[in-house]
Formats: structure tokens, sequence, C-alpha cells
């Protein structure tokens, strides 16, 4: 399964990466696609989590050509 | 209702002016305009701030802004409405964030602005990043309102 990873503002400059192809076989859920490209850290708990550009939780189930983007609370406006 | 997101400087009274010039052209169909207009300042939590970085997810930010701007179109029966948001570096004194709308009556119109600006911050996904005279820093939370 392909999916692509992408991180935002604090937590892609403190992981050192923007965007990435995830393909692997045993990914289930949003949380497996980050523990699988992040390694040796816990998802963060005031983390924000995204799936094809609607917020999700980290239990929300992935599936092949998925986005998945993971990033800091959101400070616009 | 239109949404923009905008790399360079804007001028949210003319863009207020030209939006309802072109699109509320019926005479006397509206009572009511309400809008905010948010402002970068050149201080934050006791730092002076030189500039600041707006970053965003292109595509949910529009796909956000349209959802919150459709609910309060019905949920607050507005004629029309505008949301204008900047990303990119800023400087102070210029304009973030613009909300208009559009309404009958002004409870619906003051209601609907407070709603759709508070639905944004919390909801939109924007970054800011403030260059502060010794070191830059992302802004890890909105203040209360």
């Amino acid at each position: 399964m392909a999916v692509t990873v992408r991180f935002f503002a604090s937590l892609k400059e403190r992981l050192g990466v923007e965007r990435e192809q995830l393909d692997a076989a045993d990914i289930r859920t949003v949380l497996d696609v980050w523990n699988a490209v992040v390694e040796n850290e816990p998802l963060p708990s005031t983390a924000l989590v995204a799936l094809n550009l609607e917020y999700v939780q980290a239990d929300a189930a992935v599936k092949d050509g998925d986005e998945v983007a993971f990033f800091p609370p959101v400070t616009g406006g | 209702m239109r949404v923009r997101i905008l790399k360079d400087p804007f001028d949210p009274w003319q863009a207020l002016s030209d939006y309802q010039r072109e699109h509320l052209t019926t005479r006397g169909r509206f009572g009511a305009t309400a809008a905010f207009i948010g402002t970068m300042r050149d201080f934050n939590e006791d730092k002076s701030v030189e500039r600041m970085t707006l970053e965003h997810y292109p595509g949910m930010t529009d796909k956000h802004l349209t959802e919150i701007a459709t609910r309060a179109m019905q949920t607050h029966s507005l004629m029309d409405g505008l949301i204008m948001h900047r990303v990119g570096v800023l400087e102070p004194g210029e304009p973030i964030v613009l909300v208009g709308v559009w309404s009958a009556h002004r409870a619906a119109a003051f209601a609907a602005c407070r709603e759709i600006i508070e639905d944004l911050k919390a909801r939109a996904p924007f970054w800011k990043k403030e260059q502060l005279p010794d070191r830059a820093r992302w802004v890890e939370r909105n203040t209360p309102g």
C-alpha cells in the first residue's frame, strides 16, 4: 500500500521531513503511518492529523493512495 | 461567497468595496455589513516581532474555509460573504485576514462574522512563525479572543 505522508510547520522542521511516499504492507491506520515514517518518537498528543484533507483521529483507517498529514495546533487568523 | 488565499499584501477595505460593488448589485437588498480584519502586530507575548511567515496546507485551507463559509451562510441566512487570508512573509501592520459578511439585519451579520473568524482560527490549517530580534519561533496557540 502506498500513502503520501506530509508534515507541516514546527513538526516538519523538527523532523526534517516535508513529504514522503510510504510503501508498506502492514499499514492499517494513520498511527501506523506515523510509526512507520517517524522512528523512535510517539505521535505527539497535541499533533493534529488529516486524512485526504479532513481531520481524523489517529485510529482512522488508511487505504492505498491516501494522503496523511501531521501538524501542530493551527494558528491562523 | 468567496474564499481567497493570498501570497501578496492586500487592502481589505478595497477588497470589501470591490466585492460589494461586483456581487451585491441589487440596491437596497442587504441591510447590514460586518467585517473583521486581523492585522499583524509588532509584539507578541512580551517580545518584539520583526516579521512573520504564514505557512498553510494548500488544498486543505481552501476546503475548510469554504466549508466554514458555507455553514455560516446557511446558519445565519447570509446574503454573501468574503474571506481572504494571507500566506508568506508579512511585515507588522500588514493585514492577515479579512472576514466580510452581508445580511438583511445586524444580528446575523455580527454573529456570522464572529463565528467565521473563530472557526477559522480553530480549524483552518495555517501556522505562524515569528521572527524575533534574536531568533525565530513558531506560535504555539492562538490567543483566546
